[in-house]
């Protein structure tokens, strides 16, 4: 039996080879100057970031046992042995804990009201006029792209020490991350409904409520709470700057060395924020169904 | 003209028990979420101090504030602050690209086709897990403890918080690949790693590729703030003048940062566009 695959004439094969290798160079060619590149802008990036590979060296060990030193006891024990003395402030850093959770609720709940607030104007498919589309769409972008803390280290001074200032930096910055994500839901939401409502001579308020706001609700709440569970990541550093929560307790335990300190908060901020995640994760498959992902 | 006949109310009652006669529990459901989700946030806004006063006060102090940002003006320090932005830039590239590198073989010990025992998976995903439940400020504290203040405890930072990103993130990739380029390998008597060499990685790359991009653009954001904890960059600079009450200086590095956020953006989003197209084609 002969097989079915042809050979075409030598000449005719040969051309036809060459035109492919020059592809597969020209490829090769294309890759090999994007890594020069690459690596050219490594090369600069290390010098300006002050990279010192001895200083790594040198100092790794340090890196390791400064984990062995937070997991060690002022009495030399480790950690785990003697858990009463380690988790000695429990009460406290549970009470902080709770003020991280509550300031993340409190500014994701603020965030996400205003966002609903902005997303329609901000849509493409919504909005009532153009130049309001643009201003909208100006101000939640500076509001995402301003971090966070930015706006704390700011709030801190203009509001005072303390959590309200924590509450709304992450006010703000979830206004820009969920006006967006708001947004593009209402511009992925079907328009049908809405021609049918405005059909009955309804306003632009009556075909939002009851023409688009039936679609995306369910998308709102996800996201939001997908934000949740950023911003409590957020709020557990928002110490830092003095904007209330359990990152006041960290930056001083960090900063003055108490090393089974550091490692005791760090274990209580990590399960909390599993414990939101799986909590989060929970609610969001009641809200979608147990394979919906948004 | 035809008339529509009235309905029948009793009988659709009957017919549609789940629109009429909904059960109390799941008529009640809703108010009583949204009841408890405005009394938690009632009792954050009394927990946290919130008061009125402090709320119109601090908006007059933000409202001066605000009117002292104008001009920007970077006085005579600009060259300052275009170096801390360059040393940001270079955070960002260098952490990310250290994170990628390392994340890479981790990554592949976490996804389910390349080991399946999950004895040997479940502790790598929640070491991943962990890591990421460390904010990068706190990594930068831990770092500036070990190598001293400046941008390489940065770039550090970087790289350990966005390993756990990346190991999870690649190990779905990796979940995500077709099987059966991994199978022809094995037929024509690749070993294991020519099986992930050149059935999975072909794959997997061009979607690491992209979202290493995205990790660039999103981590010029997070090497903005890291200065602040004294990890260099632009967030030194941007504390400081904060602290000292410097508006104006201050309003020109905000206007720094998000003017390069935004061409960093641009940048990774050509890229990302021409490395997806080199997918489709090849």
């Amino acid at each position: 039996m002969t097989s079915a695959v042809s050979i075409l004439p030598g000449p005719q094969l040969a051309a036809l080879n060459a035109a492919y290798r020059r592809a597969v160079a020209r490829k090769r060619l294309n890759v090999m100057l994007g890594g020069a590149v690459f690596c050219v802008a490594l090369v600069i990036a290390g010098i300006g970031a002050e990279v010192n590979v001895r200083t790594l060296f040198t100092y790794f060990g340090n890196f390791v046992s400064y984990f062995d030193r937070i997991f060690t006891l002022d009495t030399g024990a480790r950690v785990w042995t003697d858990s009463g003395e380690w988790l000695w402030g429990w009460q406290k850093w549970l009470r902080m804990l709770g003020e991280t959770i509550l300031i993340s609720y409190v500014g994701t709940l603020i965030g996400a009201v205003l966002a609903f607030g902005a997303n329609f104007f901000a849509a493409d498919n919504t909005s009532p006029a153009p130049w309001l589309r643009f201003v909208v769409r100006r101000l939640l972008e500076f509001a995402r792209t301003v971090p966070g803390i930015v706006f704390a280290l700011i709030f801190v001074i203009a509001f005072g020490l303390g959590p309200m200032a924590g509450v709304l930096a992450i006010a703000i910055h979830s206004t820009g991350a969920l006006g967006k994500q708001f947004s593009e839901l209402v511009e992925n939401a079907d328009m049908k409904p809405v021609e049918g409502v405005r059909s009955t001579g309804a306003s632009w308020l009556s075909c939002m409520r009851f023409a688009v706001l039936p679609q995306v609700a369910a998308g709102y709440a996800g996201y939001a709470l997908l934000r949740f569970e950023i911003n409590v990541r957020e709020a557990s550093v928002m110490g830092f700057v003095g904007a209330g929560g359990i990152g006041q307790e960290l930056v001083v335990a960090i900063r003055k060395f108490y090393y089974s300190d550091v490692s005791a908060i760090l274990l209580m901020i990590i399960i909390t924020v599993f414990c939101i995640d799986i909590g989060t994760g929970w609610v969001r498959a009641r809200l979608f169904g147990k394979d919906a992902r948004i | 003209m035809s008339q529509v006949p009235a309905p029948d109310h009793r009988e659709l009652r009957a017919r549609y028990p789940q629109v009429f006669d909904r059960p109390a529990s799941a008529r009640l459901a809703t108010p009583l979420v949204l009841l408890l989700a405005v009394g938690i946030f009632a009792f954050g806004l009394v927990d946290l101090e919130f008061s009125p006063a402090r709320l119109l006060a601090g908006l007059h102090q933000l409202g001066w504030i605000s009117l002292m940002m104008v001009p920007p003006d970077p006085g005579p320090s600009l060259p300052i602050y275009l170096k801390a932005l360059g040393e940001t830039l270079s955070i960002a590239l260098l952490g990310t690209t250290l994170a990628a590198v390392l994340a890479l073989p981790v990554s592949l010990l976490a996804a389910r086709n390349i080991v399946p025992s999950s004895l040997l998976r479940f502790p790598v995903r929640r070491m991943f897990d962990s890591i990421r439940g460390v904010d990068t400020l706190i990594w930068a504290l831990v770092w500036i403890n070990v190598v001293g203040l400046g941008p390489f405890a940065g770039v550090l930072a970087i790289a350990v918080s966005d390993f756990g990103s990346f190991g999870k993130l690649f190990s779905e990739a990796i979940e995500g690949a077709d099987k059966k380029q991994v199978e022809g390998i094995r037929a024509s008597g690749g070993n294991a790693l020519h099986e992930i060499r050149f059935g999975l990685m072909p794959q997997v790359l061009p979607v690491i590729a992209g979202q290493v991009l995205y990790f660039i653009e999103s981590n010029t954001r997070s090497a903005t703030i890291i200065g602040i904890v004294g990890a260099g960059g632009i967030g030194l600079q941007l504390a400081e003048q904060i602290r000292v009450l410097e508006w104006q200086k201050v309003s020109f590095l905000i206007l720094m940062i998000l003017v390069a956020v935004a061409a960093i953006d641009w940048i990774s989003g050509k890229l990302r566009s021409a490395i997806i197209g080199q997918r489709a084609v090849a």
